[in-house]
C-alpha cells in the first residue's frame, strides 16, 4: 500500500487540507458542550436571557463554520481521493500494457482487468474514507479527554481509564473479526466455485444423474458458510453492547464523583452535563473508527493485489528493448540495411543477407514451468518462402513464432533476421516488420478503418483497399453500409468468425510486413476462400516471407517447406513429397488425417 | 418495478422468513426494548442532574444512589436486549440467505436447457451469489434501521411530549429540514452518479479489450495509441467522479448543520422555559440529547430507502431464477422393465410439479442395469427448433438398432450437438418422437434415459477436485481396482501414474492444469467405469495432439464394441464404417445415408468428403 501513496503526492496540499479542515470542524464540535454547560451555569443560575441568546446564537454560529469547514474537508478529501485514483488507474494501465506475455500469462488477463476496476474503486474509497474520518474520531476522543481536563482534572482521570479500556474492546472485536471475516469470503469463493461448476457442467452432472448428490454437497458448503457467518455475527454484534455498558458505567462514575463535588462546591452543574456530553461524544466516535477499520482492511487487502501486479517487471525487455546496453543503434538506418551486427554472430561486412529468418539452438521455456516448450531448434527460411509449420497441440508451435516478434525471450540460442540478432533491434522496428495474424481472429471497437489504420497508421485509401481485397474481404466490405466507416463492436462481435479472420488478416496486410505469420488463421473460411487468398497473397506480396501455422496437413502441404514439429523439437524438415518419404510424424499425421488405419 | 410486481416479490420473501416467524417476534421486541431503553437513558441522566442541584437536601442523596443502580441495571439491560437483537437478527438473515440460495441452486438442477443456454453463466452465478448477498445485507440494514428509527421517533416525540410541549413543537417542526436538504442532494446528485457510471463502464469495456487481447495491441505495436484512449476516458471519469462523490457526500455536513441549529433551537426554547421555571435543567439536557438521536433517523432515511430499494431489486432477481419454468415433467418409467406397479400414464405437460417429484423418487429406488440388449433407438418424423420460427430439424426419420454406429458430420458445431440434446432429452422434440426401446423417452424418467447413454464430450469439463473424483463420478462407490482398470481401459492410467499424487491428484477448475488430450482420457475414464449400453461420443477435432488422438481412438473403439453409438465425427475412418451418417448443415440435416449412398448421391457429402472432410475440422 506504502508504495501507492506516490500517486497522492500530487495531491499533497489537498491531503493536508482535507483532514485539517475535519479537524477544524471537530474542535468547534468539541466546544458545544462548553457553551451548554455555560448556559446553564451562568444563564440559567443567573436568570439571564440574554447571555442564553446570545450563547445559543454562538452555538448555531458554531454549526455554521463547522459545516464550512467540513465542506471544504469533503472537497479536498474527493479530489485528493479521485486524483490519486485517476493517476493510479493511468499507472498501472500503462504498466499492463508494457507487461511481456511471460509475465501477464502468469498473472492472467482476468485478474489484471478486476485490480485494474474493483481494486483501484477500493483503494479511491479507502483514501477518501481515510482523509475524511481517520483522524477526525481519535481526534475527538482524545479531544474529549483534553477537554475534561480543563473542566475538572479529577473527573477527568475517568477519561483517561475509560478511553484504553473503550479501545481496548473496539479492537479486540475488529481484530477477531477479520480473519473470520477472511474465512467466510473463502467459505463464499466455495460456495460460488460449486455453483459455477454446475453451471459449466450441467450436460455431465445431468448425464450422470448427479443432481441429488450435486444438492447435497451445495447444502453443505451453504451450511458451512452459514455457521460462519454467524460466529462471526456473534462476536462483532458484541461491539455496541460492550462499549454502551462501558460509557454508561463511567457515566455513572462521573455522576456519582460529580455530585458530591457539586454537593462540596467544586464543580458546577454545567460542568457535569458537559462531562456527560463528552463521554456520549466518545462512544459515537468509537463506533465510527470501527466501521471505518473495517473500510481501511478491505482498501489495504486491494492495495497489497494493486501492488503486486506493479512489482511484475518487464525483466527481458527492460531498458528500451534492446540487448546490449551498449549497442549504438542507427535510427535512421533500422529500415534496410542494419550495419550494428552483435559481436557473437558478428559478420565481417555487410552483404546481401544469406537468409531472411534463421534460428540457431533456440531453447525456451516459459517463465517458471518446468519443461523447456522448445529445444534446440534450428532452421532458415529464404526471403519470399512460404513455410508451413505443423504439429499436435503442445508441440511448440505458437511458442515458435511468437519468439520472433520477441512476444517471449529464447532461453538459449539466437534468432537472426537478415542475418542480424533480433535481440538488436529495438523492438519497435522488430515488430513493424512482422505482420502476424493469431489464431483468435480480434478486432477492436471503433470503425472498419480504425482497425485496419493499426496495421498502418498511414496508410492510404488504396492501400486499405488493396489489403482487404487480397484477404478476400473486398466484397463483404463493399456491400457493408458505410463500407470502410462500419461500426466494429468490442472485439468484433458484431461480425462472423469467417468476416473477423479475413479482416484481422487485411490488418496484417496493410503494413506490407517483411514476414506474415498467420498462426492457424483460416479456420473459418472455406476451403475455396482459403485457396483463393493464399493465391492472392503470392501473388501480391511475393517479398513477403509467409509462415503458416497448421495442424493440418491439407494447409501446409503447398508451402516450400514444412517443419515438423513434436514434442517441442523438429522431427522433419522438406517439402510434403520428402517428408512423406522421410518423417514418420508427418507420414502419421496425414495419414490420421487422410484415412486409412483402424 | 411495478408497484404489482413489487407486491409480489415481496410476498414472496415474506415467505422465507415465514418460518422465522417466532425469531421475527424476538427481533421485533428486543428492538422495542433497546430503543426504549436507550431513551430511557438520558431521562435517568436528566434526572439525576436535577438531583445533584439539591443533593444536600433530605432525601436526595438516597434517591440519587437508587437513580444510578437503575441507570446501571437500565444500561445492562440495554446492552443485553441488543446483543440478542443483533444475534438474532443475523439468524434470520443468514438463514434466510442459505435457503434462498439452496433453493435457486436447486432450480439450477431443474430448470429446462433453454434456460440454462439461453442465460450467460455469469447472470446465474451473480444471482444465486451477490444478488443473495446484496439481498441479505439490504434485508439486515434497511429492516434493523427503518424499524428502530421508527420507534426513536415515536419513542421521543412521547417522551419529550410528556415533559414539555412547546420545546417538543421545535424540534418536530425543525427536523424535518434535514430530511428535505438530504432528499435535494440525493436527486441532484443521481445524474452525476449516472455519468459516473457510464464513464466507468466505457473504461472497463476498454480495459477489458485491450488488456484481454493485449497480445494483438502489443503485436500491431498500438500501446500508445490505446493509452492514449484510455487516458482520455479516465480524466472524464476522474472529473464525473470527483463531481459525484463531493455532491453526494454533502448529504453529511448539511444534514449535520441543520441537527446543530435544531440544537441551538431546542438550548434556546430550553433554557428560557427553565428560567420561567417550566422546565428543571435535568430536563433541558434530556431534550439536548434527545434533539440529537431524534433526528438520526431522517438523517439515514434516503439511505435505508435506497438500502430496502436494492434489496427488492436483488430479491426479485434471484426469485425470477427460483420461479423460472422447470423442465417438462418426469416420465414415470424406466427404460428396461414396466414399471412395476404398471404405472404407465404419459405424463405429458398436465403433470405437475408434485408429480415430477414423484417420478424423480420412483427412478431414485430402481435404475436399470446396463444390458446389451438395450440399444434400439427410433426417430419418427422429429421437428425441432431452439426458437419459434427457425427452421433446424425438420422431418427427421431415423432406425438404429442394436450395435449400429451413427455418425453425425457436418461443418460448424452447432447442429450436431442438437441430435445429442435430443437423444439426451435435454430438449424435447416439438412434434415426432424418439423411441428408445419401443417406448417414448418421454414416458421414461430422465434418470433412467440418460442412465442409458455414456457420453463423452469434446467440451470436456471436469470438476475441481482429485483425479480418483473424477473418474468416480458415475459411480460413487467404486473400488479402486474399477477405477484403475477403467483408466487402464481408457489409457488414462499412464499419464495419472505420472502426476505428482497420481489418482490423489487435485485438479483445478475446469482441468486446471491438465492437457486438452488428458482431460478428454478422463472424461472417456468416467464413462469406461460403469459402461452403459449406448455411447454418445464427440470425436476431438484439432486440439489435441496426434499421439493422444489415437489413444483416445482406441478408447473409443473399445467402448463402442457391440454398443449402439452416437458419433459426431472428425475422422473420415470413423466415418467410413459407420452404419449411418447424419449430413448437417446450418443446423439442419440434409443428407443420411451409408458413405457409398451419399458419394453416389454427389451432394454436400461429396463435396465435403472430396476436400478432405476438412471443413469441420476448421471451426472448432
Amino acid at each position: 500500500m506504502k508504495s501507492l501513496l506516490v500517486y497522492l503526492k500530487e495531491y499533497k496540499k489537498e491531503s493536508l487540507l482535507g483532514p485539517l479542515f475535519k479537524l477544524l470542524e471537530a474542535s468547534f464540535e468539541l466546544m458545544v458542550p462548553l457553551v451548554v454547560a455555560a448556559v446553564v451555569d451562568q444563564g440559567i443560575k443567573n436568570d439571564d436571557p440574554h447571555f442564553i441568546i446570545t450563547r445559543c446564537l454562538l452555538l448555531a454560529a458554531l454549526g455554521m463554520i463547522g459545516l464550512l469547514c467540513s465542506v471544504s474537508a469533503q472537497f479536498f478529501a474527493a479530489k485528493a481521493a479521485v486524483g490519486f485514483a485517476t493517476g493510479l488507474r493511468k499507472a498501472l494501465f500503462s504498466h499492463i500494457q508494457g507487461l511481456s506475455f511471460a509475465d501477464s500469462d502468469k498473472v492472467g488477463t482476468a485478474t489484471l482487468i478486476t485490480r485494474m476496476t474493483g481494486d483501484v474503486n477500493q483503494v479511491q474509497t479507502g483514501v477518501n474514507h481515510v482523509l475524511r474520518l481517520f483522524l477526525r474520531s481519535p481526534f475527538i476522543v482524545f479531544g474529549a479527554m483534553v477537554m475534561a481536563f480543563t473542566v475538572d482534572v479529577r473527573a477527568a482521570f475517568i477519561f483517561v481509564v475509560l478511553i484504553p479500556v473503550l479501545t481496548v474492546v473496539v479492537f479486540a472485536v475488529i481484530l477477531t473479526g477479520i480473519p473470520l471475516f477472511r474465512k467466510i469470503q473463502a467459505g463464499l469463493d466455495r460456495v460460488m466455485r460449486l455453483t459455477r461448476e454446475n453451471l459449466t457442467g450441467v450436460r455431465v452432472i445431468r448425464a450422470f444423474r448427479r443432481e441429488e448428490e450435486e444438492k447435497r454437497l451445495f447444502q453443505e458448503r451453504a451450511d458451512e458458510l452459514m455457521k460462519m457467518q454467524l460466529t462471526a455475527g456473534r462476536i462483532t454484534g458484541l461491539l455496541n453492547p460492550f462499549s454502551m455498558v462501558i460509557v454508561n458505567i463511567a457515566i455513572i462514575i462521573l455522576l456519582s464523583t460529580g455530585a458530591s463535588q457539586v454537593a462540596a462546591g467544586t464543580l458546577t452543574l454545567g460542568a457535569v452535563i458537559a462531562l456527560v456530553n463528552y463521554m456520549s461524544q466518545i462512544l459515537v466516535e468509537l463506533v465510527k473508527l470501527a466501521n471505518l477499520i473495517i473500510t481501511i482492511t478491505k482498501s489495504f487487502a486491494s492495495g497489497s493485489r494493486i501492488e503486486a501486479v506493479f512489482a511484475i517487471r518487464n525483466d527481458s525487455l527492460a531498458g528500451g528493448g534492446w540487448l546490449p546496453p551498449d549497442t549504438e543503434w542507427n535510427e535512421g538506418q533500422q529500415d534496410n540495411k542494419p550495419e550494428y551486427h552483435e559481436p557473437e554472430y558478428h559478420k565481417p561486412e555487410y552483404h546481401k543477407p544469406k537468409y531472411h529468418i534463421q534460428f540457431i539452438d533456440v531453447t525456451f521455456r516459459y517463465p517458471g514451468a518446468g519443461e523447456a516448450v522448445l529445444t534446440d531448434i534450428n532452421f532458415t527460411v529464404n526471403k519470399g518462402d512460404t513455410i508451413g509449420i505443423i504439429g499436435g497441440t503442445g508441440a511448440g508451435k505458437s511458442s515458435l513464432i511468437h519468439l520472433l516478434p520477441r512476444f517471449y525471450e529464447a532461453e538459449k540460442g539466437a534468432i537472426m533476421i537478415n542475418d542480424q540478432d533480433i535481440r538488436t533491434m529495438p523492438v519497435d522496428s522488430l515488430r513493424s516488420r512482422i505482420g502476424i495474424v493469431m489464431q483468435k481472429a480480434i478486432l477492436f471497437k471503433g470503425t472498419i478503418r480504425d482497425n485496419l489504420l493499426w496495421g498502418k497508421a498511414n496508410a492510404t485509401e488504396e492501400e486499405l483497399w488493396e489489403a482487404l481485397r487480397i484477404a478476400q474481404a473486398e466484397e463483404f466490405v463493399s456491400s457493408k453500409e458505410g463500407q470502410m466507416e462500419a461500426k466494429v463492436e468490442q472485439e468484433g462481435r458484431n461480425y462472423s468468425g469467417g468476416q473477423r479472420q479475413r479482416l484481422s488478416i487485411a490488418r496484417a496486410l496493410v503494413r506490407r510486413p517483411d514476414i506474415l505469420i498467420m498462426d492457424d488463421s483460416t479456420s473459418a473460411l472455406d476451403y475455396l476462400t482459403e485457396a483463393k487468398l493464399r493465391t492472392a497473397v503470392r501473388e501480391a506480396c511475393s517479398d513477403t516471407t509467409v509462415l503458416i501455422i497448421s495442424q493440418r496437413a491439407s494447409s501446409v502441404m503447398h508451402t516450400d517447406k514444412i517443419l515438423v514439429l513434436d514434442e517441442g523439437k523438429i522431427v522433419g524438415t522438406g517439402t510434403h513429397q520428402e517428408l512423406l518419404k522421410a518423417c514418420p510424424v508427418y507420414k502419421e499425421i496425414y495419414e490420421t488425417q487422410f484415412e486409412s488405419s483402424t | 418495478m411495478k408497484d404489482k410486481e413489487r407486491i409480489k416479490t415481496l410476498r414472496s420473501i415474506l415467505n422465507y422468513i415465514k418460518p422465522h416467524w417466532l425469531r421475527l417476534m424476538v427481533s421485533v421486541t428486543m428492538a422495542l426494548f433497546t430503543v426504549v431503553l436507550g431513551l430511557y437513558l438520558p431521562i435517568l441522566i436528566g434526572r439525576a442532574v436535577d438531583l445533584i442541584g439539591i443533593i444536600h437536601q433530605e432525601g436526595s442523596k438516597k434517591e440519587f444512589l437508587t437513580l444510578l443502580s437503575v441507570m446501571a441495571g437500565v444500561a445492562g439491560a440495554g446492552a443485553l436486549t441488543q446483543w440478542i437483537l443483533n444475534l438474532t437478527n443475523n439468524r434470520i438473515v443468514f438463514h434466510v440467505v442459505r435457503d434462498i440460495r439452496k433453493q435457486a441452486f436447486d432450480k439450477v438442477a431443474e430448470l429446462p436447457f433453454s434456460y440454462l443456454d439461453g442465460h450467460s453463466h455469469g447472470d446465474v452465478l451473480s444471482r444465486i451469489i451477490t444478488d443473495v448477498d446484496q439481498f441479505a445485507d439490504g434485508l439486515l440494514i434497511g429492516f434493523t434501521q427503518a424499524f428502530t428509527g421508527i420507534i426513536t421517533i415515536a419513542g421521543t416525540v412521547l417522551f419529550m411530549l410528556r415533559v414539555n410541549v412547546a420545546v417538543t413543537a421545535v424540534v418536530v417542526f425543525l427536523t424535518p429540514l434535514s430530511l428535505f436538504t438530504a432528499n435535494f442532494i440525493a436527486k441532484r446528485t443521481f445524474g452525476m452518479f449516472q455519468l459516473q457510471s457510464e464513464a466507468r463502464g466505457e473504461q472497463t469495456a476498454l480495459v477489458n479489450e485491450m488488456i484481454g487481447n493485449q497480445k494483438v495491441v502489443q503485436a500491431f505495436g498500438q500501446e500508445e495509441e490505446v493509452e492514449k484512449q484510455f487516458d482520455e476516458i479516465n480524466e472524464r471519469l476522474g472529473k464525473h467522479s470527483l463531481r459525484a462523490i463531493f455532491y453526494s457526500s454533502l448529504t453529511n455536513p448539511v444534514t449535520r448543520f441543520v441537527n446543530n441549529l435544531v440544537y441551538a433551537g431546542v438550548g434556546l426554547a430550553g433554557a428560557l422555559y427553565t428560567l420561567s421555571g417550566g422546565l428543571t435543567v435535568g430536563q433541558l439536557t434530556i431534550f439536548l440529547s434527545y434533539a440529537n438521536q431524534y433526528t438520526k433517523p431522517f438523517n439515514e432515511i434516503s439511505e435505508v430507502i435506497a438500502e430496502l430499494q436494492n434489496a427488492l431489486a436483488c430479491a426479485s432477481r434471484v426469485l425470477e431464477l427460483i420461479e423460472a419454468e422447470p423442465e417438462a415433467a418426469d416420465g414415470m418409467e424406466t427404460v428396461q422393465e414396466e414399471a412395476a406397479d404398471g404405472v404407465k400414464t404419459a405424463q405429458g405437460e398436465a403433470a405437475d410439479r408434485t408429480e415430477t417429484v414423484q417420478g424423480e423418487a420412483a427412478n431414485g429406488t430402481e435404475i436399470v442395469q446396463a444390458k446389451a440388449a438395450v440399444g434400439n433407438v427410433e426417430l419418427e418424423r422429429v421437428y425441432f427448433a431452439y426458437r419459434h420460427g427457425q427452421k433446424l430439424i425438420e422431418d427427421l426419420s431415423l432406425c438404429v438398432r442394436v450395435g449400429q454406429r451413427v455418425a453425425i458430420v457436418g461443418p460448424t458445431g452447432c447442429g450436431k450437438t442438437t441430435v445429442i440434446n435430443l437423444l439426451m432429452r435435454f430438449y424435447d422434440v416439438n412434434s415426432g418422437r424418439i423411441m428408445l426401446e419401443g417406448r417414448d423417452i418421454r414416458m421414461l424418467t430422465r434418470h433412467s434415459l440418460r442412465s442409458a447413454y455414456g457420453m463423452v464430450l469434446q467440451e470436456t469439463w471436469l470438476r475441481n477436485g482429485t483425479i480418483w473424483d473424477n473418474i468416480t463420478l458415475g459411480k460413487k462407490d467404486a473400488t479402486k481396482e474399477e477405477v484403475i482398470a477403467a483408466a487402464k481401459s481408457s489409457r488414462a492410467h499412464g499419464f495419472i501414474k505420472r502426476l505428482p499424487e497420481g489418482y490423489e491428484t487435485v485438479i483445478g477448475e475446469d482441468g486446471g492444469s491438465l492437457s486438452q488430450g488428458e482431460k478428454q482420457l478422463l472424461c472417456i475414464a468416467r464413462v469406461m467405469i460403469n459402461l452403459p449400453p449406448m455411447l454418445i461420443l464427440d470425436e476431438a477435432t484439432s486440439s489435441i495432439d496426434t499421439r493422444t488422438e489415437m489413444r483416445i481412438q482406441e478408447a473409443f473403439n473399445l467402448m463402442m464394441e457391440g454398443r449402439t453409438s452416437f458419433i459426431v465425427a472428425h475422422r473420415l475412418s470413423t466415418v467410413r464404417h459407420a452404419d449411418v451418417i447424419l449430413v448437417m448443415k446450418n443446423g439442419a440435416i440434409i443428407e443420411q445415408g451409408e458413405h457409398e449412398e451419399l458419394m453416389a448421391m454427389k451432394g454436400f457429402y461429396w463435396e465435403m468428403y472430396r476436400s478432405q472432410l476438412p471443413v469441420s475440422n476448421r471451426l472448432s
